[in-house]
This record gives structure tokens, sequence and C-alpha cells, in this order.
């Protein structure tokens, strides 16, 4: 009898799953779903912990101590977390998942290895699967989380030939593993214990020459891989939800990376192996003896204050700086005064795809006053200003007449076909990327330079002055 | 490889729930806007920690004085208890700033 209702416990929690999957993919839907899928979680969780098993201890103060601790530490990172740094803390979690599988792993491979339990050969490739999966897919989180936030870049962690490197270093883990198969008959704790250092040292060196840039696809990547050491280690337990809750994350983790890959005009076979902003050195930079013009923050706000049209752009200095509240008192006091502010969202602003949507939101922007980037596009030669904050590679006019540059042929939003463009900036420096952009050199094109935060607000004062 | 056929043979229906829970994956989230992929990664991201249920039956399983599988166990539980509870909670979380500017 319970174990019928454990059983229709598992089916419905995998049921929530692919239908809260499913609505989580339509803005109107998306909440419902995640509710759902949260809710099958938790049904699937309750019915481990209440599932017969014949001659089991059950250690349920064990189990109880340790989801207790790891939920507390998990909603109030949740919680606390600035939506600015949400990317980075996704990856976290992500990898934390991953760390979980290799635990699993390890811990039934320490018992197979001191003959407390016999495997099948099935069940000793599955193990070790799932312990290769997770190490990957748990230190390249961490490394995607460390370059996320600035605490590494790319240059301080990749060496030259990189992939090389990485093709010969899998071929090594590999063998690794191959060894502890061949030997099960007289098992060694030590090559198993040194399968996982080298799947973990191997995850690292995956994500290391992997440009900052490409870090959001990165991160689905690797979301798919703890999927799928999930789903291995629902094989090890043969349980059913972990396998579909695995796989369904893997598959559509795949799916999704290619749809972010294509949301940025890049291959994913580009993402791992080309390195962004690798081979920029022919990319044009910014001649001597070109100048960026300055504009004064009296200029800009009586010429804002005159539009009667004005896109805004924003990028990640903007949500760096703290800045999208700042903005939103901009643009009701040009709002006001008969200013025509709408926002430019490029799909890629920010650090990943819907970063920036959020971010607006959370200052109470309408919905109606974001534009996608045809929109904009279409909206651009009618408009009078367009203020670029803290936004570069979006915005770079190399995507359409620079072949060698590495944003070529990325969509971005054309602001030069504006009657004027005021960029934002703290410095000339180049963009996540790495490469100049022209845009700065452009006739149409001014400059103010400055933390993002603190530009709005002195310019807000100067409206006021006018207004 | 006729130990190949038999773990085939065997294994049949799981084969089948394999490929059919690949295809639904992809099929699944095939026509998501851009706005939606962080908070769907996330989502996703989520659903992955059911691989705590793992660390559930293996501290059931365990005997009550083996610490060391006891402790393993635990740590895996609180790993996948984070990834779980955090990753629902900031989808969460983004989620509803779609929700809070449609009004």
């Amino acid at each position: 009898m319970l174990t019928t209702v454990v059983n229709i416990s598992y089916l419905m929690g995998a049921t929530a799953f692919v239908i809260g999957l499913r609505q989580m993919s339509s803005p109107d839907t998306a909440q419902k779903g995640n509710f759902l899928a949260t809710l099958g979680m938790g049904i699937a969780i309750a019915a481990t912990i209440l599932i017969p098993l014949s001659g089991a201890s059950n250690n349920y103060l064990w189990i109880f101590g340790a989801m207790i601790a790891g939920g507390i530490i998990g909603y109030v990172s949740a919680k606390k977390i600035k939506m600015t740094a949400m990317p980075q803390m996704v990856s976290v979690f992500n990898g934390l998942g991953g760390a979980c599988a290799v635990v699993l792993a390890i811990t039934e491979l320490i018992h197979f290895s001191d003959g407390r339990i016999t495997v099948t050969d099935g069940q000793l490739l599955i193990l070790l699967l799932t312990l290769l999966i997770g190490s990957i897919a748990f230190t390249g989180s961490m490394l995607a989380y460390a370059k996320l936030q600035g605490l590494v870049n790319d240059k301080q962690v990749s060496l030259p030939k990189h992939n090389v490197i990485n093709i010969i270093f899998l071929g090594i883990l590999l063998a690794a593993c191959v060894y502890v198969f061949m030997t099960q008959d007289d098992p060694s704790l030590l090559w198993i214990l040194l399968v996982m250092v080298l799947a973990l040292v191997y995850g690292f060196s995956f994500v290391a020459p992997i440009g900052g840039a490409d870090m959001p696809v990165v991160i689905s990547l690797l979301n798919a891989f703890t999927g799928l050491s999930a789903a291995a280690a629902g094989l090890i337990y043969a349980n059913k939800i972990m396998l579909v809750g695995g796989i369904l994350v893997g598959s559509a983790g795949i799916i999704l990376t290619v749809l972010m890959c294509n949301a940025m005009n890049r291959s994913l076979f580009n993402v791992l192996i080309g390195g962004f902003g690798e081979n920029n050195h022919s990319a044009k930079t910014g001649e001597d003896d070109q100048l960026a013009k300055e504009i004064t923050y009296t200029d800009l706000a009586i010429q804002l204050f005159y539009s009667e049209s004005v896109i805004i752009v924003p990028g990640y200095g903007l949500a760096v700086a703290q800045a999208q509240k700042v903005v939103k008192r901009m643009d009701n006091l040009l709002s006001a005064n008969g200013v025509d502010v709408k926002y430019a969202i490029h799909p890629v602003a920010g650090r990943m795809p819907g970063h920036m949507n959020v971010l607006l939101a959370e200052a109470d922007v309408p919905y109606p006053k974001l534009l996608d980037m045809e929109d904009a596009n279409e909206a651009m030669p009618n408009t009078d200003m367009v203020l670029v904050i803290g936004a570069n590679d979006v915005v770079n006019p190399a995507a359409y007449d620079d072949p060698s540059s590495p944003v070529y042929g990325m969509p971005v939003i054309n602001v030069w076909e504006a009657k004027n463009v005021v960029i934002m900036k703290r410095s000339m420096s180049p963009g996540y990327a790495g490469i100049q952009n022209q845009l700065f050199f452009h006739h149409k094109a001014k400059m103010l330079f400055g933390d993002a935060k603190a530009s709005l607000e002195n310019l807000i004062d100067e409206i006021k002055t006018i207004s | 490889m006729e130990k190949l056929f038999l773990l085939f043979d065997e294994n049949l229906i799981l084969i089948y729930l394999l490929i059919f829970t690949v295809i639904l994956g992809f099929e699944v989230i095939s026509k998501v806007p851009t706005v939606l992929h962080t908070p769907l990664m996330s989502g996703a991201n989520a659903i992955s920690g059911v691989v705590i249920i793992g660390a559930i039956l293996l501290i059931r399983n365990a005997d009550p004085s083996d610490y060391v599988t006891l402790s393993l166990g635990a740590l895996g539980a609180v790993l996948g208890m984070i990834n779980v509870v955090g990753g629902f909670a900031v989808t969460n979380r983004m989620l509803k700033m779609f929700t809070k500017k449609k009004k």
C-alpha cells in the first residue's frame, strides 16, 4: 500500500517537472510552472523519506538535520543575493548539485573498493560516469562563478593551446577510468580517488579557456551536465524520478544552451573551442589620432529635456552601478515633461539573456516601455537621443563592418542611426568581449565618463534646474 | 557481445524511458523567448537538484554506526538541498519581476 502511494507520488513528481518546465517557457505561466516544479520536488522528497526500505535503519535525524541545514543555506543565499549577481548564484547552486552527485558516487565506490557491495559491469560504469560528469559540473561551475564575479580573469587561468591540453587531459582521465574498470576484481581506492581528483581538475581546465562573455552559455551547458549526473545517480539507486528529472534537465539544458548561442549568433563549437576575444589582435582598435568627444551634464540635460523621443540602452555597467532605480527616476522626470522614454533591450544585455529585463522590472519600469532589439532598431531613425548606459559590445558597429572583429555578425542595436548618441561609461576601456568600439569615435556620438549612478544623479539635478 | 544484448533486453523499458524523456526535454522548451532563458535555466537547475533523493536513500540505508557513510550522505543532502531550495527560490525571485510589471 505505502509502496503504491510512493510510486504514485514519484509519477506525480515527474509529471510536475515536465509540465512545470513547459509552463516556465512562456512568460504568462512561468511563475506557475516554477511553483509546480517546486511542488513536484517536495512530493518526490517526501515520498523518498517515507518509502519502505527493508532492513534500513533510516537515520532520520541525519536526514532532517542535513536537509534543514541545506535548506536554510539555500534559501538565505537566494534571498540575499543581489539581482545583478544572479547568474553566478545560479552557477554556484548548479555546482553544488554536481558536488552532491560526486559525493554519492564516491561513497558507493568506497563501499565497492572495500568489498562491502558488489557491482555489475554496468553499475561500475554508471558509478564512474556519475563521478566524472558530476565533478566536471562542480568545479566548472565554481570557475564560472569566479569568472562572473570577477575573482579571476580569463588570462590568469588559461594556458597557451589550452584546448589541446584539455583534449590530452580528457584522454588521460578516461584512461584512468578504464584502468579502474579493468582492475575491478581487485579494486584500488587510490585509483578511484585519483579519477575523482583528475575529473575535478578537468572541470576547471574545461572552463578555463572559455571567454568570460560566453560564461552564460557554459553555465547552461554545465547545468545540463548536472542533470545528466543526477540521471546517472538515479540509475545507481534504480530511482525513476531521479532518472526522469535528470534526463529532462540534461536534454532541456542542452537545447537551451543552443538557443542561447543562437541569440548571440555563435555556435556552441565556437564557444567551447574558439575562445571569445582570443583572436582579437586583428580587430580594429581605436587609432591614436581618433578622439572621442565629451559632453557636459548641462548640455546633455538640455538635449534630453528638449528631445521628443529618447531611447535608453542599458548594459551591464548600469547593473553594476545599481543604477536601474536612478534611471527610472530620470525617466519619470523626462516623461512628466512630455519626453517619450523607451528602453532598448539587447537579447544578451547584462550577463545573460533576460537579465536586463529582470533588473529594470525590479526598478518598476513598465513592460510596454521595453523594446526588443528589432523594434528598437526600427525606431532608431526617428529617435532624437539615444543614451547608452554601461553597454558596449551590444552597440558596436564592428558587428556590421569589421569581419576581423570577434563580434562580427552578432546582432546589435543600431544606435548610430538615431540623431544623437551619448555613451555613459566609466572609461574608454574596452567592453566585456575585450574589444574597442568604433562607435565612440562616430560623428554623432558623445561621451559622458563616470560611474553610471553618480552621472545619472548629476543629470537628474541638471534636468530639475531646467524644468 | 552476448552480454550487451542481454543488457539491452533486460533494460528495455528503461531505454524507452530514456529516449522519450530526451525527446520530451527537447520539445518542452524549444520555443522559449529570449527573456526567459535565464529564469528557465535557473528552474531547470533547481530540478537537477533531484539528485538529493540519492543522498536521502544513501543515509536511510546506512548502518547507524557507519559514520563515514552517514557523514558523506549528510554532506550530499546539504549540497543537494542548497541546490533545490536555492534554485527554486532564486527562480521565483526572477519570475516575480515578470508578473509585477504586467499589471
